[in-house]
């Protein structure tokens, strides 16, 4: 698409933004592919409408203040990436975007703090840890409150793990196949500590040895998605010296933290670490796909015979491009049957803080994806992120079916130690 | 008054039609909607309203009927000819949210469905049944019912099925006067002139298609797809006729030129053979031993036509990724250039290989690239013209070449339109194909329907100045 994009006004990344808007040509082939679009059928909430939006902010005819809510109501799922014939790289125009735009677009107080809260809390374990205790506190009252902050404290767990130590090295099983970190990032580590505990087992078990480097931290991701740069860039900083260069790859088993990480190059795009952060990025593997290529044991058949449907991550699929390894992986397990769902490649509605946003949106697609899994009569629900896993989660619960959801790793661990799916819960 | 008063006064009845959120006006809403897929044309329009249901459409038609205020009716905007285009100051009538299957009939073999559903969910729905809906345009995943019945649109498949207007029983529709009429009935045989086939292809000129009935068709029971390169485009050009020739009814015959396999190669990673100039693809389909024994036939003619390598898809999932890679052709060219303009024009099958060699000439003589990708059964030219739109006189020199093109395919017996409509783009080359009386006559039939010419107002037919330089030349 033709455009008059002043590149050199939007620094290191103005010519990245502006080519991904030269390379969409209008075309509409990614609107299936749009959760938003499906939804909402309005061209404005489609990733052909949001791209023209923005490059009309770019070119100055048009107020980001207006184009907010639209650009605002993207999940970032890249769905569109994926469905795209003509390669636009919808990612390298978005995250800088919205950081450009940030600046720019006041929002209402309801808004800023929620904002606020969550950017304050959710990437650091310590604070997060004290505000669900909070949260519980409030949960009786959670009827009286506006519908966003509502949605937060629905998501609050029953019980809140305790706070388990993670060994800083842990040991193959045989002989060392490779030597790999792990990232264990902030949100995960206080809601789900199982599913780290259970990639750490799962890649030792496979003969690789693990350390978990003590200073990580966040990866930013929540930041860099709603258009806070420089703080998602202050949490990346940390694992760029955090984390060490023996290692044959760092692994991730959160599909956001995992697709972050690979653009770290993109969020230094200018700054002095840029090749620091490049030369991270290159590392980063999802713990899928280092397992589908390092090979792993096959694990012993389930006991009885279960069916599995597996859901893509977005930040797997569409913005990690890794379909086919959680797929031969589950495949590995004896008795277990995998079937895929109807719209496997469209969100589930999570997105990050997307669902604490924009309620409305993420629950017309948590209920679609409910409807589209139980359609396929499955023993067990597998993915590979935990947000997706949450949310998807609390639909099955409201549509009265809670199957189990897993992650690609929990499947694995449970069949090495010979163990069922947990019982309904 | 000013002018934001007036805007204001006018919409005001508008207003009281719709719910808040369901009448666009600001601004970044309105820009949303300025194009469609041809964005050489851009236009604002007055507001864009997003029915819910058939009686807010009726409504809104009324509602412009009775102001004189134009209204353009949107589908998924995938239309290349700026057909779904605003009129400036005019209503845009987006109808996606009209996206219900009303009903389905395996027996009967029909599909009842609103306008805005999108061709492909049509299949789908079907599918469980053993039936789908067979047109199948390269924009089936995102395009909608009510655009392919404005467009007679056509795909890869249409060389065995026909066109949409194949395929369409019944419409019921509001004419632009606001008047709700049906047309057509269940079955095939019907009374009377056939206004289905008046109304499927008039560019939405005549009103808005409310509700569809289609035919649906039994899925074959099996596929062989053959993909075979040449050294040269012409060649591909010439193998179409003795395909058909030779009496195969293939479901599609299609070509692809070595940029369009560049690009598709690039966006699907199909497997197409490299270095080829040009890409025949066949598909049979039928029952088994059938296309059995058709496909030894075709590959002893394939072979006789100066293929150099022949290739046949190994199972579905290939099979799908040749085909995702031939329907995702036009976008992957965005890969290769900034802009472009999708040409659409018609040739009798036989000229094919004459038609194509004198479009590589016109591509040299004006210093552009153009690739080839195109329904070459149908005598269906795609040639894309790549140009960009930054060097000061390439657009014009696009568009000069453009209309060569399709000033060849006139000559040559064919037509300036195939399938993507006549829409905004080339309303200056039907009178270059129909006489004053034949346009006289058009114009007439419209205006039965369209006293007032809201609907779509200034589309399809050549403006005053436009005739006039028609008649000089
Ligand atoms: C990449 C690409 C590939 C394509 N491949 C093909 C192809 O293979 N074959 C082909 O034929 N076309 C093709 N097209 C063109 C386009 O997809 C078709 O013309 C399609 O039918 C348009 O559908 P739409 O829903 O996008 O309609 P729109 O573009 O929104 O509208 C098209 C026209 O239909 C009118 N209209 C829409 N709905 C109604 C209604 N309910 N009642 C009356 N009028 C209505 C509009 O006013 C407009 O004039 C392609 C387009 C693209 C971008
Ligand atoms: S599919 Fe790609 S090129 Fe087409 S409109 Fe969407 S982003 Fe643009
Ligand atoms: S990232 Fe997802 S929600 Fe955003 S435009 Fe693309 S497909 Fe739509």
């Amino acid at each position: 698409m033709l455009h008059e994009i002043p590149v050199d006004r939007y620094g290191a990344v103005g010519r990245r933004m502006a080519r991904a808007v030269e390379a969409c040509v209008h075309c509409g082939f990614c609107l299936a592919a749009c959760p938003t679009y499906r939804v909402l059928g309005e061209e404005m909430d489609s990733p052909r409408g949001r791209i023209f939006l923005m490059k009309e902010v770019l070119e100055g005819h048009l107020e980001p203040q207006e184009a907010a809510p639209f650009v605002d109501r993207c999940l970032g799922c890249f769905g569109c990436v994926t469905a795209c014939p003509s390669g636009v790289a919808y990612g390298e125009l978005l995250t800088p975007y919205r950081e450009y735009a940030s600046a720019k677009v006041s929002r209402s107080w309801p808004d800023r703090l929620l904002r606020w809260l969550t950017m304050e809390t959710l990437p650091y374990p310590g604070r997060l840890r004290a505000a669900l205790r909070l949260a519980r506190l409030v949960r009786p009252a959670a009827p009286y409150l506006p519908a966003r902050l509502r949605a937060m404290v629905s998501l609050v767990p029953d019980r809140l793990s305790r706070q388990r130590g993670t060994a800083s090295t842990v040991a193959p099983a045989g002989a060392r196949r490779a030597r790999v970190a792990v990232l264990v990032g902030c949100v995960q580590r206080v809601l789900h500590p199982e599913i780290h505990e259970a990639t750490v087992r799962v890649l030792a078990r496979n003969g690789v040895e693990v350390v978990v480097p003590d200073d990580q931290g966040c990866c930013g991701a929540l930041a860099m998605h709603v258009g806070e740069g420089a703080r998602a860039r202050q949490l990346a900083r940390r694992n760029l010296s955090a984390f060490p260069d023996d290692v044959d790859a760092v692994i991730t088993d959160a599909a956001g933290c995992g697709s972050a990480m690979k653009e770290y190059g993109f969020l230094f795009a200018g700054q002095p670490e840029e090749e620091q952060a490049r030369k991270l990025a290159a590392r980063v593997r999802d713990v899928s796909e280092f397992l589908d290529g390092l090979g792993i044991e096959a694990p012993p058949p389930l006991l009885a015979p279960a069916r599995a449907v597996y859901q893509d991550a977005c930040h797997l699929l569409h913005a990690q491009g890794v379909r086919d390894a959680p797929r031969r992986l589950l495949g590995t397990v004896g008795n277990l049957e995998v079937v895929e769902p109807a719209e496997a490649e469209l969100c589930c509605g999570s997105a990050g803080t997307y669902s604490l946003e924009h309620p409305d949106v993420a629950a017309e697609l948590g209920r679609r994806k409910a409807r589209g899994l139980l359609a396929a009569d499955p023993d067990v629900v597998v993915t590979g992120n935990v947000g997706c896993m949450v949310q998807i989660r609390a639909h099955l619960r409201a549509a009265g079916r809670p199957v189990p959801v897993l992650h690609t790793v929990q499947v694995l661990d449970l069949a090495y130690r010979g163990q069922g799916f947990p019982r309904l819960a | 008054m000013t002018e934001a008063v007036d805007r204001a006064r006018v919409l005001q009845g508008l207003r009281a039609l719709y719910p808040e959120g369901r009448i666009l006006t600001r601004p970044a809403e309105l820009a949303a909607y300025e194009s469609d897929a041809l964005t050489a044309f851009r236009a604002r329009p007055l507001a864009v309203v997003l029915p819910e249901t058939r009686e807010e459409v009726v409504a809104t038609v009324r509602w412009c009927h009775r102001h004189g205020v134009p209204f353009v009716a949107r589908g998924s905007g995938t239309s290349l000819s700026g057909g779904s285009l605003p009129v400036p100051e005019g209503i845009v009538i987006a109808l996606n949210r009209l996206n219900r299957i009303l009903r389905l009939d395996p027996e009967e073999r029909i599909a009842v469905v609103e306008p805005g559903v999108v061709n492909l969910d049509v299949s789908r729905a079907a599918a469980p049944f053993g039936l789908y809906y067979a047109p199948d345009p390269s924009s089936q995943p995102v395009c909608t019912i009510g655009g392919n019945v404005a467009f007679n649109s056509g795909g890869a498949h249409c060389l065995k099925y026909g066109m949409t207007s194949n395929h369409v029983l019944a419409l019921e529709v509001v004419l632009a006067d606001g008047e709700v009429v049906r047309f057509g009935g269940e079955s095939l045989e019907g009374v009377g002139p056939d206004l289905v086939g008046l109304f499927v292809g008039s560019e939405g000129l005549f009103g808005i298609a409310l509700e569809v009935t289609l035919r649906l068709v039994p899925k074959p029971e099996a596929y062989r797809t053959v993909l075979a390169a040449y050294r040269s485009l012409e060649a591909a050009g010439d193998a179409v006729a003795q395909v058909v020739a030779s009496g195969l009814l293939p479901g599609a015959v299609e070509i692809m030129d070595r940029l369009s396999i560049e690009a598709a190669e690039a966006a699907v990673h199909a497997g197409y053979p490299e270095d080829a100039a040009a890409l025949l693809l066949v598909e049979l389909e039928g029952e088994e031993p059938e296309v059995e024994a058709e496909l030894v036939e075709l590959l002893e003619v394939v072979r006789a036509s100066g293929a150099y390598e022949v290739r046949l898809a190994r199972d579905e999932a290939d099979r799908q990724r040749i085909w995702k890679g031939r329907k995702g052709a036009f976008s992957a060219v965005g890969r290769l250039s900034p802009d472009y303009l999708v040409q659409d024009g018609v040739v009798p099958r036989t000229r094919l290989g004459i038609a194509l060699a004198e479009i590589e000439r016109l591509s040299r003589k004006y210093g552009l690239r153009v690739a080839n990708v195109f329904h070459a059964g149908d005598g269906n030219l795609h040639p894309l013209i790549l140009y960009d739109g930054r060097q000061p006189g390439q657009l014009q020199r696009a568009e000069e070449l453009a209309g060569e093109i399709l000033r060849l395919c006139i000559r040559l017996g064919g037509s300036i339109t195939g399938e993507h409509g006549v829409g905004m783009e080339k309303r200056q080359y039907l009178a270059e194909m129909f006489s004053e009386q034949d346009l006289e006559v058009m114009r007439r039939l419209r205006r039965a329907m369209d006293p007032g010419e809201i609907a779509n107002r200034g589309k399809m037919f050549p403006v005053p100045q436009q005739l006039e330089a028609a008649a000089a030349s």
